[in-house]
């Protein structure tokens, strides 16, 4: 079995012919895996994926999403979750199960406009995604500075165990808030918010590329190659 | 065409007129691509997969897929009106149609995919440049696709079999076949004939779509490559793990 990493393909590229199993975005066509999306193929083992570089988000159960409250119904938040689907969040994840449109304000909680940071509970084809924010960490955002990013860059912005993220948060002293849907939420000293962006951008323009865990220490003013890629720790988590 | 066998703009029969792509050009589309082929210049872009508006029209256990084919007032040489015309009406159709095999469209239930195609200067075989652009543009949105889609159109000119019209060509020729096909899988999306060929004319006709079809998807294929992976270079696999994985 050959092992593939990182191979350029774009849909209906054959990434590799035999026994393979197809994974995430990859179609089996005959003895033939073929690519679905642009991105990067990888063979581990018998596994054949495709890393997608480009596409929306489709709402994943787990997820840890920003949203944004749309409208507030009778019993529950709609929040656009920077998707095709508008994800709900029902008056009882909130309140508890004595949850009643008539004894409870639903406003009190959230309003139309207000961030949060929420859990997609539940979603498949048939109903738009559920919403929750039990979780730690989760619930309302009461400030920050938004940027959106394309959500299949995602990962790389966070990196293994969170390395990438961690990384910026400590040496820029900000809380970071980052939905899986592309949204990121900032917060903290502006000269922290200024630098984070400019990181934040780098990934994304070159969330492909190989040296980057370098580039953005070489951006945050530590020097690169001081541990690379090892979950937190180390020489460079301090400024 | 001349004793030569050379046609008016100085091609002979088999040749393509020069073709340019480039993906990613629109800031504000999901996914976009311009194509210039010949003195063809058109844009197509890709919003969504969306929330489909009106509601009612929303399929449960698929994404509407809704093309617009469309010529700038100020792409042909007489002031076009905007209104969609009953010709772009049909474009649009067989556009749609043309694309929808490549798609996964059963992946986005209950959303749609719209596909914008602008024609800002226009020339012959514009709907195939049309498709070949949509497909770029498509890929480039994200959405899963089988394979891409390539069109090339062939006609008929003083009797000869001859690739990819020009304007002229299209309009003074007595005959003209746009033909789009999936590549890869070797499929046909459109295939149309306006004008009177033979059995042995269309059989030809059919095989020179095919081997000029193939040239333009090389063309294509680099456009999306160059989009995605210049100035990369050749990558080395050491951070394959760290890529992805979250914790």
């Amino acid at each position: 079995m050959v092992e593939i990493t990182r191979k350029q393909v774009i849909p209906g590229d054959v990434i590799v012919t035999g026994d393979y199993r197809p994974g995430m975005y990859v179609q089996r066509r005959g003895n033939d895996m073929v690519a679905l999306r642009v991105g990067l193929a990888e063979i581990i083992r018998n596994d054949v994926k495709v890393i997608p570089l480009s596409g929306a988000y489709i709402p994943k159960v787990e997820d840890q999403v920003v949203g944004k409250v749309v409208n507030v119904t009778g019993y529950g938040w709609e929040a656009d979750i920077n998707s095709c689907f508008v994800g709900y969040l029902p008056g009882q994840f909130v309140f508890g199960r004595d949850f009643s449109p008539a004894t409870h304000d639903l406003t009190t909680r959230f309003t139309v406009g207000d961030l949060m940071l929420a859990k997609i509970e539940a979603f498949d084809r048939t109903r738009d995604p559920q919403l929750s924010i039990r979780g730690p960490d989760l619930g309302k955002i009461p400030q920050g500075e938004i940027i959106k990013i394309s959500p299949m860059k995602v990962p790389r912005l966070i990196g293994r165990k969170g390395y990438m993220i961690n990384m910026i948060a400590e040496l820029t002293a900000l809380q970071i808030k980052v939905g899986q849907n592309g949204v990121i939420v900032l917060d903290g000293p502006a000269e922290g918010i200024a630098k984070a962006v400019q990181v934040i951008q780098l990934i994304e323009q070159e969330a492909h590329m190989a040296d980057l865990t370098a580039k953005v220490q070489q951006l945050l003013g530590v020097q690169p190659g001081a541990a690379p890629a090892q979950p937190m720790g180390g020489e460079n988590t301090g400024e | 065409m001349d004793e030569n066998g050379i046609r008016t703009d100085g091609r002979r029969w088999d040749e393509l007129r020069p073709l340019k792509i480039e993906v990613g050009v629109l800031k504000n589309a999901d996914g976009s691509a311009k194509i210039e082929w010949g003195k063809n210049i058109i844009m197509a872009a890709v919003y969504g997969p969306k929330e489909m508006h009106p509601k009612h029209l929303e399929l449960a256990d698929r994404a509407v897929l809704k093309c617009r084919y469309h010529m700038a007032p100020f792409s042909v040489d007489e002031r076009k009106n905007p209104a969609p015309s009953r010709r772009e009406i049909e474009i649009s159709k067989v556009i749609r149609e043309a694309l929808q095999p490549a798609l996964f469209l059963e992946d986005y239930p209950r959303t749609a995919i719209q596909v914008y195609v602008e024609i800002l200067q226009s020339d012959g075989g514009s709907r195939v440049a049309g498709i070949t652009a949509a497909a770029l543009a498509l890929a480039d949105a994200g959405i899963n696709m089988r394979d891409l889609v390539v069109g090339c159109a062939v006609g008929k000119v003083d009797g000869k079999i001859v690739l990819d019209l020009n304007d002229t060509e299209d309009k003074e020729g007595s005959g003209d076949m746009p033909y789009a096909f999936m590549p890869n899988l070797n499929q046909v999306t459109l295939l149309q004939m306006d004008g009177l060929f033979t059995h042995d004319e269309f059989k030809q006709a059919l095989e020179l779509a095919k081997v000029g079809g193939m040239k333009v998807y090389k063309i294509q294929r680099e456009a999306l490559l160059q989009r995605y992976f210049s100035g990369g270079g050749p990558e080395t696999s050491t951070t394959t793990a760290e890529m992805m994985e979250e914790a």
